[in-house]
């Protein structure tokens, strides 16, 4: 029996090697937490001494400047710093999440082309990825915002297209429905796809008509085309639009997309699409040949051994480096600040943090928004994944 | 283990002292042995380094200036490029010394921990547009897309003008000068705006500066001066002196090419200025001949300012408002008594 003071072993506490452990390893995390506090509160101590940092403050300030890009209500006279954040916040959400779909598609199609039989296809798909991902992208950036503005033309030469909608170095301006403002659009279109998703997902259970994918793929155009426009004809029927008007300088109302947002959702594109492409390529060919021959054997078309053999076993190596990939398509679009589109960074670590002087306060901020964005899209990839991973008993 | 308790003891103790008491700046200069200087990096006339990586400007000469009072060697400057962004993190943090960098003077930046030395360059803010517009106003702006340098007092001015005047504005903002020119230049802008001082070098570096025209619209006050660190007085006082003793040196008459001969002068002021009679240097805690070090090494007010912005330079911008008091501009400085 041992002694309360001895170990199970009949050895002091202090010579048990597990007692010992334990003690040594609540020791060492004691310390790092004391450096860790140390190291803040001097940080802290210095930083309120030189003013750099002095809390969050501006928050509620007037901003005073002014916005190229807004999705929600914003005036330089009257909306505050944190109502600038959220504006940054949005533009950059909606290159990322723009730029994600887009990515995905366009990297998809290269990735299996590289893999086409057709000596001129799988060459140029090697090409476009060889090229793409060998330069900076920042460079590809300002290549592709230089190369959008000078191949639009000037305001004074405008380019009227049928509609109504004009395009010129300024931008692309469409008649803008009276009844929506930006935010009612995208209100709408998130509704549009969720409904769409939503079809997809109960219809692909069938194995009758409504499972065929031709008829799905019809259904869920007619869903995301045909209906808002039927929605929008019933209940403010007739529709008026705001036209955009030329004025002296500048296109005057409508909706208007800018060349800044289109060169960095294209650059942002065409450079994350050829990491993707390289993934799908290696997810695929990490499927056993013998799974595409077994298929064959079983007379499926080439197609078809394709989307119900091959891509969703590719599918459990794809998803966590596509994931990267998502996350660095994220974070690469606070490029932004080069080409002059107002995204996060822009707007928040550029200017704010510039007119407030309080950088510290700003960036800690701007890095949890980073942060939380590639959380949650880890968390969303993650529960895909769980999905597709390979079941083992 | 005995190792990392050492070790352990060791970085709390760095922690520990790693929060001493401000050190002079001054004595920190003198120990390093070369001024850090906050300066533009990519504006002529103000802070530019050649291709042999000689920097020239107005700005730049004012560094030199401070290093020729302490050093008596106007060539021991580090100088540091710094943006629009980041220039006042640069000198909070000790990275420099001084900044030096075509900054305006608000209140704002003198209650969030620094302190501006003086007016260096009475400057406003302009407008530039292609001819091609015709427009000879700024007030007809109404509707216009305007490239801006964003962190700047710039961008709020421009938004303040705009309200003013109940005109509609579309900026395109860019985190660096020339992102934003050459945006304007790629005509995705009808204007670009910056102070008058930055548009007539920048009108310079345009492919076709003759299809450009600076309005005559002055839109704000743009005081630019040299700013310090808040807390250290004795380096506040001898950046702000520098400043002074140039001005005064141009007001006495007092140049590069006849400092040696006017030290023999009779007039008590130009020998208090040169230092000899009298210690007004050591009351700083530089030498006597400090002002004597800066005229000879680098210049007056007048010499540095034709020399880098005026009639010998590109620019070729009139003293206006920086003439000396005495010539019906307002550059005025206390006597050095």
């Amino acid at each position: 029996m041992a002694r309360p003071w001895e170990s199970a072993l009949g050895v002091p506490i202090y010579r048990d090697p597990k007692y010992r452990g334990i003690a040594l390893q609540i020791g060492l995390c004691a310390a790092l937490g004391y450096l860790a506090y140390a190291a803040v509160q001097t940080a802290a101590d210095n930083l309120a001494r030189s003013h750099v940092a002095s809390g969050f403050g501006f928050w509620n300030v007037t901003a005073g400047f002014d916005i190229s890009q807004t999705l929600i209500a914003y005036s330089p006279q009257s909306s505050t710093y944190g109502q600038a954040f959220w504006v940054g916040l949005v533009n950059t959400l909606v290159v990322a999440v723009l730029g994600i779909v887009l990515a995905t598609i366009l990297g998809f199609t290269v990735g299996i082309a590289r893999l086409s039989k057709n000596f001129l296809v799988e060459r140029l798909a090697t090409c476009y990825v060889e090229l793409i991902r060998n330069v900076p992208l920042l460079l590809q950036l300002l290549f592709w915002y230089n190369a959008v503005l000078k191949a639009l033309p000037e305001f004074a030469a405008s380019v009227v297209l049928p509609g109504g909608v004009l395009l010129n170095n300024r931008g692309l301006f469409m008649p803008r429905p009276l009844f929506a403002d930006g935010t009612h659009i995208l209100a709408m279109l998130a509704a549009v796809v969720l409904l769409a998703v939503a079809f997809n997902k109960i219809a692909g259970r069938s194995k009758g008509f409504w499972g065929a994918i031709s008829v799905r793929a019809a259904s869920t155009l007619l869903i995301v085309v045909a209906l808002p426009i039927a929605a929008v004809l019933v209940t403010t029927a007739p529709l008026d639009f705001d036209y955009p008007q030329v004025g002296r300088f500048n296109v005057r109302g409508g909706l208007e997309v800018l060349p800044e947002f289109v060169a960095l959702v294209l650059g942002l594109v065409i450079y994350t699409a050829a990491f993707i492409a390289e993934v799908v390529r290696a997810g695929v060919r990490s499927v056993s040949r013998g799974q595409t021959e077994a298929a064959q054997a079983l007379g499926l078309t080439r197609m078809q051994t394709l989307r119900l053999i091959v891509i969703p076993q590719a599918m459990r190596m794809i998803i966590p480096p596509l994931t990267n990939q998502y996350l660095n398509l994220t974070k690469n679009s606070s490029l932004a600040v080069a080409i002059g589109y107002p995204d996060l960074v822009q707007i928040f670590t550029g200017t704010v943090a510039n007119q407030t002087n309080q950088p510290v306060e700003v960036v800690v901020i701007t890095m949890l928004v980073y942060l939380s964005f590639s959380l949650v899209t880890s968390l969303v990839m993650n529960l895909y994944n769980a999905r597709y991973a390979l079941v083992e008993r | 283990m005995k190792q990392i308790a050492q070790a352990l003891f060791a970085a709390a103790v760095a922690f520990a002292v790693a929060d001493p008491a401000v050190a002079a700046t001054l004595d920190t200069v003198k120990q390093r042995g070369v001024l850090n200087c906050g300066a533009n990096g990519q504006l002529p006339g103000f802070g530019l380094p050649d291709s042999q990586g000689n920097w020239t400007g107005l700005d730049v000469d004012f560094c030199r200036a401070i290093a020729a009072a302490i050093f008596n060697d106007a060539a021991k400057v580090k100088f540091v490029a710094l943006t629009a962004t980041n220039r006042f993190a640069a000198l909070q943090t000790s990275d420099v010394d001084v900044l030096a960098r075509n900054t305006t003077w608000t209140l704002s930046r003198d209650a969030q921990g620094l302190n501006a030395t003086g007016i260096n360059y009475y400057d406003g803010q302009g407008f530039i547009v292609r001819k091609a517009l015709k427009v000879n106003s700024a007030l007809e702006l109404n509707d216009a897309a305007i490239c801006v340098q964003q962190g700047t007092t710039t961008e709020l001015n421009l938004a303040d003008y705009f309200r003013a005047n109940r005109m509609r504005l579309k900026t395109v903002t860019f985190a660096s000068l020339p992102e934003a020119l050459k945006a304007y230049e790629t005509s995705r802008c009808d204007a670009f705006t910056t102070d008058a001082s930055g548009l007539y070098s920048t009108r310079l570096q345009l492919a076709k500066a003759d299809d450009h025209v600076v309005l005559p619209e002055i839109i704000s006050k743009e005081p630019l001066g040299p700013f310090v660190r808040q807390g250290d007085d004795q380096w506040f006082d001898i950046v702000k002196w520098v400043h002074f003793a140039m001005i005064n040196a141009e007001e006495l008459n007092v140049n590069k090419a006849n400092v040696d001969e006017q030290l023999k002068s009779d007039n008590p002021e130009i020998k208090r200025l040169l230092g000899a009679e009298n210690n007004f240097g050591e009351q700083l805690g530089l030498t006597k001949d400090w002002v004597y070090r800066i005229v000879k090494l680098v210049g007056n007010y007048g010499e540095v300012f034709e020399r880098n912005v005026g009639q010998g330079s590109p620019l070729k911008i009139a003293r206006g408002l920086n003439a000396l008091w005495t010539k019906g501009g307002v550059q005025y400085a206390p006597p050095i008594r």
